[in-house]
């Protein structure tokens, strides 16, 4: 597995997913990695989260209870103390893709999302 | 007895099938062979005791000759030449091709009907998928568990050395989630086959689902069916496909009971016995709004009449058909209709005598009120309303209002209000060249 052939990766990802077994997959395959994971499940607290904890990535769904996706992207892109953090966003539609591109995302991933896609694009945002 | 435009035609082609040479049965009738030439290309017109000569001579009956094409029927041609954009149209010859071949003309209009029918479908389904917010949560559901099946999927296949309690977890995961998976397709499915059901009724708009439902009742409901409660009303619906039109259904039933109360039908006949179908009159009567009783009078078959109604956009909402007064199914309405003078000016009557276009000289007599209110008080905005009773005019007028249905297939030449060319005046001008100015 090309996870296990690579280098093992340091930092910290902040993933804010809601369901439950698709977060429990990617922080599986990150940590095994060595990435430090952390979850949130909704967006409501996830600005505190990224203002206090400032990961290294920000794995952000598209659709999430309490702020959307897009209004926690548009929130940190406006505040200048976390506006740099690296932003990668799961979408479901095409256009989704084109309002997280617009909202100032770096990378998007599309569901149905491959493993070895999503570990391959964490491994380049976290290299950059 | 009416001659219709192409009797030179038909009795060309009449001479033709009975093998009579065209100088021949000039010299029976008494007139030259080029005057007869002349009339067979319908540009003489030919009436009275010579056509009785020439039907006489040719032995058949003068009316047969007179005949012309339906006029619902040239004006579906003349709809489908208008949606048939950049194609060119002989629009010169509708008549001719009604008359001579009734029955493909036929084919061609219901195809275009058909083809409107499936247009407004696709796009009410194409809406339906960009916007619906119940079709988005079911997409996002299958996706989710797809997604979380393929990511668990590929953790249990690709790590050899998966910790037996990871390994059961994700078992336990992937079970959930094909479940999952499962309702969710089945839901999407259902869903989508409501859809399908739906747009094989070609039916898109939902405004056009109630009018079809309003037909089928025969434009009204029994003031014992209207006087039943809530749940009776709502059971009323249940046959219409789409849930905002259900919901129209409603506002329609409601408003019809509340009319039933201001008009009852037992003292309506009587009271339009007496005054005649006079919603003017009859709303003093009634002591209600006029538009309650052209509502009501709009329900009585005997009057064949129509009714349209119309919010201060001039949109119209409510279409109900009266012989020879076509209305347009999409876009605007002639803007001669005395409906949207009444809409300009409410509280004010509005009877005219009209002659809708294309329709053969048949007159109608249009009666038209408009209803100014501020329901969110005197400092909200002002909400109007007008309604249009059409009734069928059988008495010769000496001066009468010229309308149309719509001004792409009007036939008028000249008119103040045209808002865009019509398609007959196109042709007109195609007929005199490139240059034709």
């Amino acid at each position: 597995m090309s996870g296990q052939m690579a280098k093992p990766m340091t930092g910290h990802v902040l993933l804010i997913e809601d369901e439950p077994n698709i977060a429990e997959a990617i922080r599986f395959i990150l940590s095994r990695d060595g990435l430090r994971v952390s979850h949130l499940a909704d967006g409501l607290g996830a600005l505190e989260a990224i203002s206090n904890d400032r990961p290294d990535l920000v794995i952000l769904d598209h659709m999430l209870p309490g702020l959307s996706g897009l209004e926690i992207l548009g929130a940190i892109r406006a505040d200048p103390a976390i506006r740099t953090i690296p932003v990668m966003m799961l979408t479901a539609r095409g256009r989704d893709r084109e309002a997280a591109e617009r909202a100032g995302a770096d990378r998007f991933i599309s569901k149905p999302f491959s493993n070895a896609d999503i570990l391959a694009e964490v491994r380049a945002m976290m290299d950059r | 007895m009416p001659l219709s435009a192409l009797t030179g035609t038909r009795l060309r082609e009449r001479r033709l099938a009975a093998g009579r040479r065209q100088a021949d049965l000039a010299a029976e009738v008494g007139i030259s062979a080029s005057y007869l030439n002349l009339i067979e290309h319908d540009r003489r017109k030919v009436g009275g005791a010579l056509l009785v000569r020439l039907a006489d001579a040719l032995g058949f009956d003068r009316t047969a000759l007179a005949q012309g094409a339906d006029a619902a029927l040239i004006e579906g041609l003349q709809g489908a030449a208008a949606r048939g954009g950049a194609l060119a149209v002989e629009l010169t010859g509708l008549q001719d091709f009604a008359s001579r071949f009734p029955g493909w003309a036929g084919l061609l209009v219901a195809t275009d009907a058909r083809v409107q029918t499936l247009e407004r479908a696709v796009e009410a389904l194409n809406d339906r998928m960009t916007h619906d917010p119940h079709l988005s949560q079911s997409l996002h559901e299958v996706l989710s568990s797809l997604s979380s099946v393929r990511a668990t999927a590929s953790i249990l296949a690709e790590t050899e050395d998966l910790a037996p309690d990871w390994s059961a977890r994700f078992h336990q995961n992937l079970h959930h989630d094909s479940e999952r998976l499962a309702a969710g397709a089945e839901a999407l499915v259902a869903y989508l086959d409501a859809g399908n059901a739906m747009a094989e009724q070609g039916i898109a708009a939902p405004q056009e689902e109630v009018e079809d439902w309003l037909k089928a009742q025969g434009w009204g409901f029994d003031d014992a069916v209207l006087a039943n409660g809530d749940a009776a009303l709502s059971h009323a619906v249940t046959g219409l496909a789409s849930t905002a039109a259900r919901s129209l259904a409603r506002t329609y039933l409601v408003q019809a009971r509340s009319d039933a109360r201001a008009v009852p039908m037992a003292d309506l006949g009587p009271a339009v016995t007496v005054l005649g179908p006079d919603p003017f009159a009859l709303s003093e009567q009634f002591d209600c709004d006029p538009l309650q009783v052209m509502r009501r009078l709009a329900t009585l078959p005997e009057l064949g009449s129509g009714l349209v109604s119309c919010d201060a956009s001039g949109t119209l909402t409510f279409r109900k058909p009266a012989a020879g007064f076509p209305l347009p199914r999409f876009g605007a309405a002639c803007p001669l209709w005395p409906l949207y003078a009444a809409l300009g000016q409410p509280s004010h009557p509005f009877e005219t005598v009209v002659e809708m276009a294309g329709q053969g000289g048949r007159l109608h007599r249009i009666l038209a009120w408009g209803r100014a209110t501020r329901p969110m008080g005197l400092r909200g905005p002002e909400m109007r309303e007008a309604a249009m009773l059409i009734l069928p005019e059988d008495k010769p007028r000496q001066s009468v209002f010229p309308i149309g249905s719509s001004c792409r297939i009007c036939p008028r030449p000249t008119c103040a209000a045209r808002r865009e060319p019509s398609i007959l005046s196109e042709a007109s001008a195609a007929d005199t060249g490139p240059m034709g100015f």
